[in-house]
């Protein structure tokens, strides 16, 4: 208990600089929250994705359409489920700047392959009724002000023209990783139009979604899936969805890098904070510590003297930090434009890590003051003046 | 009355640990400031090289990016009647009709992941609209058969691009013939073969993906873009120049890292603020009789003020100019990610600009002044009396 | 019984590479209740003496027996806890720790005796009472003068009630009253506590209270 009070007492001697170094740690552990919590952001796809799916898509890459023949031929499969497929149907909804996924799916299939996206029924069943129907999410409901029976004119690039579609359901994300604000309209109503406009590009879906029973047969579907359109023009590539996801990751992780590695650096700026204080502190106490010494206290009464303070500084910076990190990533979260990421919390894994890299710069600052401190001999300490 | 520099110098070297910590902390924080513009810079400086003053480009209106357009055939014919085309020698507008598309093609470095790569089919004109365009290996395509050229970012990126190779998409297989280097822009990162043999095989027939067009001077775009816009055939079409084009390309990205960078550097300064501040509040509280001395041997309060701000200055103006150079060494640094401008894989590199030099100077000098202010007029506001009695 | 025997004890610092010859083939006793003065001029050896009789510091050759123990031989957390019980020590700054009040500097170097929370305050204001400082319990060093601070040092010493005190200059840095006082309470807890104590002082009236004077001049005892 006395050393507590000795190390409290040492801490409110300079009150401003241990009032700095809380706050520069807090500050840190704020910009550490911060950037992992872009960085599960860029995670968010590879986190929801299921096990026990397999995307399809053609083998060139992912513009290229696969014809809706699959879909039977696949479902042949053994251990398949079911199908689903959908097309990115893209477009411009108000300018260029809207970020949110629009896809036309199939309306009888596509949400008992998606658990995660609820929908109450007699919306589900307003939206198989009417062809120009569409379901959209939670996040967009807020963000645009929409209600049901509203209309989302679109522009389309990929699917050239105007559209426009009657807003007939809303969806609600089951979990926290599920994305909020896809826009989701029937591929039928867009095959009804090409049939008219551009017969050619008709009969073809973007990707399948496969739901198999067991997820660990999936490599042995997918390569099934793949060898029965082997040769044909449109060769496919099966892969799980998260292998899908995490093949998007590879291709964004310069900068993933780049996050990772300044995270670290902001440790290691929190590291010469607090450093900095302990070894000025510990500096001015030589004498301190020579005569605690006289007195017959031990190494292991000084290491935790100097120990106790800097983890009681990085703790409490620590605990302010994250306390400061709430408000802070809604605010960043507001700043950015809005739909860049549909999903962006701070992750208990995230506060784990500010707490855990906290504690060991409490204790690494202090690992040189106590070597100092340690190795300097009374009588040299007690010569120090000031 | 000045105080000599002597005595600051002398004093940050007295106190070398907590002077290199903190030069260390403020280093780090420039250098992390500094990258971040690099990064952000050489994104949009890559993009921005890409295009050309006197080329506009034409794509269909929705269109943020040259897979997601479609031009029909007889636009296309519409297009080439508008005045102000320039003409080649043989008479024929010098336009290229373009199709772009992504394969995906994997990584070499990576263990696993495809990427996306894009593939442009161009027209004979298509390599006298882009200036730069250099061979570096094997020989251009020949037009009319399946062969390509991969630009020099996708040789060092993507396994089995080496000339010789044949890649296989679009239910054919393409030789790879050649290499070239376009001078460091978003061409690099590009596959290029034959419009017409891409658009066979990809079943584009009878559409393309953009127009490029050479106009006959650099001011003709107004009157151009005036013809454009009037022709009722072209309303689904809209009409940029190349260089605005790709500039819009890169703005999401540069944004991205802008805002990200920024946010965590004003986060980062205030750290280093702090620190800068401890240590000097710090060098003030152990030399609070030296102060008291100076100020008995007549230096005025000013003089103390300006001693220990030119000693905080010194720490972040040293610790920025170690930051800055550090970063320096990242121009060497080769980074490829997707831009979401095209959906495709865009190699860059950091690059430094005497702006990001000024800048990150700037920045320097703001950390060490607010840093050291505070304590720099606590030491000036010290009484001598109590100063010299203090132990 | 002596409290302190030194048997042809030299010592020698280091600096760079060059060896500095501090004490030379000292020997003498200190027997128990003792109160002995040494004198000499600055840089004589005193204080390294001091020092090595308080067991802060270790002698380059000799033995040095103190309260029965061999202090030569000790390591160095064998020594922090002999100090703690056998030596109390009172610096000629008095070095009292800024941030605790007279009680709690005096309390210190209890928390290394077993002893319990009641029975510190028991012994911290008891010895407080003997340096006459009872009322000034709750007063941090900066609210003291010298030489009550240097009677808080004292008190600080001889609460863990250890056999040997030593005391470097105790009145060096006092005024004269305040070293009278001082120096009374030292031969107070000589006689009536029966301390043996060793002092380091130049102070020729500080001498005078000692029952036995030894001079150091240049390393040895003259």
């Amino acid at each position: 208990m006395h050393i507590i009070k000795l190390i409290i007492k040492n801490m409110l001697r300079h009150k401003l600089r241990t009032l700095l170094t809380i706050l520069g740690i807090a500050i840190a552990v704020v910009a550490f929250g911060l950037l992992r919590t872009v960085v599960t952001a860029w995670y968010a796809g590879v986190d929801a994705s299921s096990a026990n799916r397999l995307i399809t898509r053609h083998s060139v890459s992912f513009i290229f359409p696969l014809p809706l023949a699959y879909k039977d031929r696949i479902s042949n499969i053994d251990g398949v489920e079911k199908v689903t497929f959908s097309n990115w149907f893209g477009g411009v909804y108000i300018d260029k700047k809207q970020f949110f996924a629009r896809l036309a799916v199939d309306p009888e299939t596509f949400f008992d392959v998606y658990p995660e996206l609820i929908i109450p029924k007699e919306h589900l069943e307003a939206f198989k009724r009417e062809r120009n129907a569409c379901v959209i999410g939670e996040q967009l409901v807020q963000r645009y002000n929409l209600k049901i029976g509203d209309i989302i004119p679109i522009e389309g690039d990929i699917y050239p023209g105007r559209w426009e579609f009657v807003i007939r359901g809303i969806y609600k994300p089951r979990d926290k990783t599920t994305d909020p604000s896809n826009m989701l309209i029937q591929w039928q109503y867009l095959e009804e139009r090409m049939k008219q406009e551009t017969p050619s590009r008709a009969g073809y879906v973007g990707w399948y979604i496969t739901q198999i029973k067991d997820p660990n047969n999936s490599a042995f579907i997918s390569s099934e899936i793949d060898q029965q359109f082997k040769n044909s023009p449109a060769e496919t590539k099966s892969e799980t969805e998260r292998a899908f996801q995490q093949s998007f990751m590879a291709s964004v992780s310069a900068i993933i890098t780049a996050m990772d590695v300044m995270s670290f650096v902001i440790i290691g700026i929190i590291l010469l904070v607090l450093g900095n204080t302990m070894v000025m502190s510990a500096r001015e106490r030589v004498r301190e510590y020579a005569v605690l010494k006289t007195l017959g206290f031990s190494t292991f009464h000084l290491v935790g003297l100097i120990g106790g303070e800097s983890l009681i500084i990085a703790v409490t910076g620590g605990i302010i930090g994250i306390g400061l990190a709430f408000p802070m990533i809604d605010g960043f979260s507001a700043i950015l434009p809005k739909g860049w990421f549909p999903i962006f919390n701070l992750e208990p894994i995230t506060l784990l890590l500010a707490s855990i890299s906290a504690l060991l710069v409490g204790f690494l600052a202090s690992v040189f003051p106590i070597q100092r401190a340690l190795s300097t001999k009374i009588v040299d300490g007690l010569r120090q003046v000031g | 009355m000045k105080i000599p520099l002597k005595y600051i110098t002398r004093n940050l070297k007295t106190r070398r640990l907590t002077t290199t910590l903190t030069v260390v902390g403020i280093s780090l924080v420039v250098f992390v400031f500094a990258a971040v513009l690099m990064m952000a810079h050489g994104i949009q400086k890559t993009l921005i090289q890409t295009g050309s003053d006197e080329n506009v480009i034409v794509l269909r209106k929705a269109a943020t990016a040259e897979i997601t357009s479609i031009i029909m055939q007889d636009q296309a014919n519409v297009v080439q009647t508008i005045p102000s085309i320039s003409k080649l020698s043989s008479g024929k507008p010098f336009i290229s009709n373009e199709v772009v598309t992504i394969i995906n093609l994997p990584y070499s470095q990576k263990e696993s992941g495809l990427g996306n790569v894009t593939v442009r089919g161009v027209a004979p004109e298509g390599f006298q609209l882009r200036q730069n365009m250099k061979l570096t290996g094997g020989r251009f395509f020949n037009w009319g058969s399946r062969e390509i050229i991969v630009g020099s970012s996708i040789k060092k990126r993507f396994k089995g691009t080496e000339i010789g190779n044949k890649i296989k998409f679009g239910g054919d297989e393409w030789m790879i013939v050649g290499s070239f280097d376009a001078g460091g822009n978003g061409f690099d990162s590009e596959i290029w073969g034959d419009q017409i043999q891409l658009s066979q095989s990809f079943g584009y027939t009878g559409a393309y993906s953009s127009l490029l067009i050479r106009l006959d001077n650099v001011n003709a775009f107004t009157q151009f873009q005036e013809a454009f816009n009037k022709d009722l055939r072209l309303q689904t079409l809209d009409v940029k120049r190349e260089k605005k084009f790709y500039e819009e390309q890169s703005e999401d990205m540069a944004m991205f890292i802008r805002i990200l960078g920024i946010a965590i550097t004003v986060i980062f300064s205030l750290g280093a603020m702090i620190g800068a501040m401890i240590t000097m509040y710090a060098a003030v509280s152990n030399r609070t009789i030296e102060i008291g001395t100076l100020r008995a041997l007549g230096f005025q309060r000013r003089n103390v003020l300006f001693a220990f701000l030119i000693e905080s200055l010194s720490i972040s103006i040293f610790g920025g100019l170690i930051g800055l150079f550090l970063a320096s060494f990242l121009q060497f640094f080769d980074i490829s990610m997707i831009n979401f401008g095209s959906f495709a894989e865009l190699a860059f590199s950091f690059s430094l600009s005497p702006s990001i030099i000024i800048n990150s100077l700037i920045f320097t000098v703001v950390m060490g002044l607010v840093g050291g202010f505070l304590p720099s007029i606590r030491a000036s506001r010290l009484n001598i009396v109590n100063a010299l009695r203090s132990s | 019984m002596n409290i302190v025997s030194v048997q042809n004890v030299s010592k020698s610092y280091w600096r760079d590479s060059l060896e500095i010859p501090v004490l030379h083939d000292i020997s003498f006793e200190v027997p128990e209740g003792e109160f002995l003065g040494l004198m000499g001029p600055s840089g004589s050896g005193k204080t390294t003496l001091l020092n090595l009789i308080a067991g802060i510091d270790q002698p380059s050759k000799g033995s040095l027996v103190v309260a029965g123990t061999d202090v030569a031989k000790l390591s160095e957390s064998q020594l922090a806890k002999w100090r703690a019980q056998n030596v109390g020590f009172v610096f000629q700054f008095y070095n009292l720790l800024p941030v605790l009040t007279a009680f709690e500097n005096v309390e210190l170097p209890l928390f290394l005796s077993k002893l319990s929370k009641k029975e510190r305050k028991e012994h911290v204001e008891f010895t407080l009472k003997v340096v006459g400082l009872e009322d000034r319990m709750n007063h941090y060093p900066k609210q003291l003068s010298g030489g009550q601070e240097q009677r808080v040092a004292i008190a600080r010493a001889i609460v863990s009630d250890p056999t040997l005190l030593i005391a470097d200059e105790p009145t060096g840095d006092l005024d004269k009253t305040s070293a009278e006082e001082i120096l009374k309470l030292l031969v107070q807890l000589n006689t009536e506590f029966k301390k043996t104590i060793v002092m380091v002082t130049h102070d020729p009236r500080a001498a005078e209270r000692a029952h036995v004077i030894k001079h150091l001049d240049k390393g040895e005892l003259t």
